[in-house]
């Protein structure tokens, strides 16, 4: 019999704790499928978060090494400044990324740093039980925001990676989302692109992948799918937001 | 090899090159942007990596990054910078990367002044950081000793993998002397390492981590980290001994203080006072021994430190009551002079009558 289709090889075959229908669960696949097809497995380096993926290094069959809360793009930068032969990415939730590790990724995007960030946003502090985010959406219901975000209060939600548009050495950013089957083949091709982008020495990559949180939403998995799709895209629009990498789309 | 003379700053710099440190981050402030400045041409030279980060967050995790990848690597920063680098530091030491950092302390609390003072003996030496952990805290008082101790800073890193501090302050990094560097050490020479994490080639991956969940498993983590402190603590404590053959009173300083109580001893000493100076090299580990033994024949110590009293603390617990212990700082950024400390000695030294037991020994 013909097996069509297994776990990447990059990934450890251990079972994740994540919740049922997390999205982490999904994109943690398209990352393990990316450095499977790139043949970079021996040379890639991850750096988790503080966060729901805080135990990444259980599943990424990769060296991984560990950075506080905020500061991977700041570790990862260390680390390629050491090996800049090797594949170094990040991976940060919202929290992480647009809240505390703000400056650090802003400036690592300025300076061209050749990583690549994959930036989960599900709109909540997910390991924290739930928290407002900085991309919280208006009105969305959190444990620190009860009666829902007040933009007037607590600011509208952050378009981090529209921020990062601006900065001169990004060279490719995209936000894509796993809440359909449609959806995940896309961010696979932008994930797999971003990986690209830092082989061919281009500059800083990142994606942006919109991804459920079906526990801290309060939702069974198929409206939080729903959810993302409708309503999250509304305030983050799918799309490429940034791409002067010059390579022709075919 | 010729001696150079050259500003404090400088010869950190010079030294860390030479110990095979091509990586270093870091964030102005003053009185150390003479580090940066001097590492971000000199590292161009030998094929280095110089970033100046967006902030002492950052350059402390960049260090813990290029640390991760074998790296020889350092920063560099003054009081509130070190603060920022609390966060770091204790990753640095749960994750057991070996790193050197070097204060160069003003004063403090908050913004503080430029001036030189030791006010952050505490931060450098019981942690900062959150968690049960140690940072090797290394005092050189003169531009050759920041040299010296400035390699073995790097040596003392990879040995125990373990962030050293070197402690200076505005003063050690302005002051120019002569200094004998040693050569250039060869990257090839630097000892393996066989933890880092540079692609899963040939190997199986890794993972370089300080979350240990299970509380039994980190229990088990820090007391392998315990156990390597106490190994530390065995080793590597360092200190010098000025004049104490016959000395009836002795000063304890680290640093510039220590430089100002031997101007003040030997003007003490030109009075006929038996005065000397026990001066901590490593501030951790900190020479308890040494201290302790002492008070077998000296009744009477004097802590002087640029600070409201600090490493008084730890001579105290060194002596345990067995002599007195007298202290004389001045915190602020204010540096006092010899005859300020002269005075200061010879106070203590009638008012413990020392002065008669000397005319006793002799008639
Ligand atoms: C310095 C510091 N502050 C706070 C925390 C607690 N903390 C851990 S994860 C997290 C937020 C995670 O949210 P996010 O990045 O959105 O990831 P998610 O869990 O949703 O995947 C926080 C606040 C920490 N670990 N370190
Ligand atoms: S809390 Fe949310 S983000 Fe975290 S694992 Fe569960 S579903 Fe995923």
């Amino acid at each position: 019999m013909n097996k069509i289709f297994t776990k990447p090889k990059s990934l450890k075959p251990n079972v994740m704790h994540y919740c049922p229908g997390c999205g982490h669960s999904i994109i943690h696949r398209l990352v393990g499928e990316t450095i499977d097809e790139l043949e970079i497995q021996e040379r890639t380096l991850g750096v988790p978060p503080a966060g729901c993926a805080v135990l990444a290094y259980n599943y990424f069959d990769v060296d991984m090494g560990e950075a506080p809360h905020g500061r991977a793009i700041a570790v990862a930068t260390g680390l390629k400044r050491v090996l800049p032969d090797r594949v170094v990415f990040t991976y940060q939730g919202d929290g992480d990324i647009a809240a505390i590790g703000t400056a650090e990724i802003i400036h690592a995007a300025n300076r061209g740093e050749k990583v690549t960030a994959i930036f989960v946003n599900n709109g909540t502090y997910g390991m924290t039980g739930g928290q407002m985010a900085p991309t919280t959406l208006a009105g969305m219901n959190s444990t620190t925001t009860p009666g829902g975000r007040d933009v007037a209060r607590d600011g509208a939600p952050l378009d981090l990676t529209q921020m990062l548009a601006t900065a001169k050495g990004s060279v490719y950013l995209e936000r894509v989302t796993v809440a359909s089957p449609k959806h995940i083949r896309q961010a696979k091709k932008a994930i797999k692109k971003a990986f690209q982008v830092q082989l061919d020495g281009l500059g800083f990559s990142l994606v942006e992948v919109l991804s459920p949180c079906p526990t801290n939403w309060k939702m069974a998995p198929v409206p939080a799918y729903e959810w993302t799709l409708q309503e999250m895209t509304k305030i983050f629009p799918l799309g490429v937001i940034k791409d002067i990498t010059g390579y022709d789309e075919k | 090899m010729a001696k150079r003379l050259m500003r404090g700053s400088h010869v950190l710099g010079e030294a860390a090159v030479r110990a095979g440190c091509r990586y270093y981050f870091g964030y102005p402030i003053t009185p150390q942007n003479e580090v940066p400045e001097y590492m971000s041409a000199r590292l161009l030279e030998v094929g280095g990596t110089f970033v100046q980060a967006e902030s002492e967050l950052a350059s402390v995790n960049m260090v813990i990054g290029a640390a991760m990848a074998g790296a020889r690597v350092m920063t560099t920063s003054s009081s509130p910078g070190i603060s920022l680098m609390q966060e770091g530091i204790s990753y640095l030491a749960g994750l057991e990367l070996p790193a050197v950092i070097a204060n160069v302390v003003r004063g403090g609390p908050g913004l503080g002044n430029i001036a030189p003072a030791q006010s952050d003996y505490f931060q450098a030496t019981r942690g900062g950081g959150h968690g049960d952990y140690r940072t090797i805290v290394l005092a050189p008082s003169s531009c050759q000793e920041l040299c010296d101790l400035t390699v073995r800073a790097f040596d003392l890193a990879d040995k125990y993998r373990n962030p050293v501090m070197i402690l200076g302050d505005g003063m050690m990094g302005q002051m120019m002397e002569p200094v004998e560097f040693p050569e250039m050490q060869e990257l090839a020479d630097l000892p393996a390492k066989d933890w880092i994490i540079t692609g899963a080639k040939d190997r199986p991956s890794r993972a370089l981590l300080s979350l240990l969940l299970t509380p039994k498993v980190l229990e088990d983590h820090n007391y392998k980290l315990v156990r390597k402190y106490d190994a530390v603590t065995r080793t590597e404590t360092d200190w010098e001994e000025y004049l104490l053959d016959d000395a009836r009173q002795v000063v304890v300083a680290y640093g510039t203080a220590a430089r100002i109580a031997k101007g003040a001893i030997k003007r003490v000493r030109s009075m006929g006072l038996k005065v000397g100076l026990l001066r901590p090299k490593t501030l951790w580990p900190f020479p308890s021994e040494p201290l302790k033994r002492l008070t077998r024949v000296v009744r009477q110590l004097l802590v002087f430190e640029m600070s409201a009293g600090q490493l008084v603390e730890d001579v105290e617990m060194a002596v345990a009551g067995q002599a007195q212990v007298h202290f004389y700082g001045r915190p602020g950024g204010v540096v006092p002079t010899p005859e300020e400390v002269a005075h200061q000695i010879s106070h203590y030294y009638y008012q413990a009558g020392l002065m008669n037991d000397d005319a006793r020994a002799q008639g």
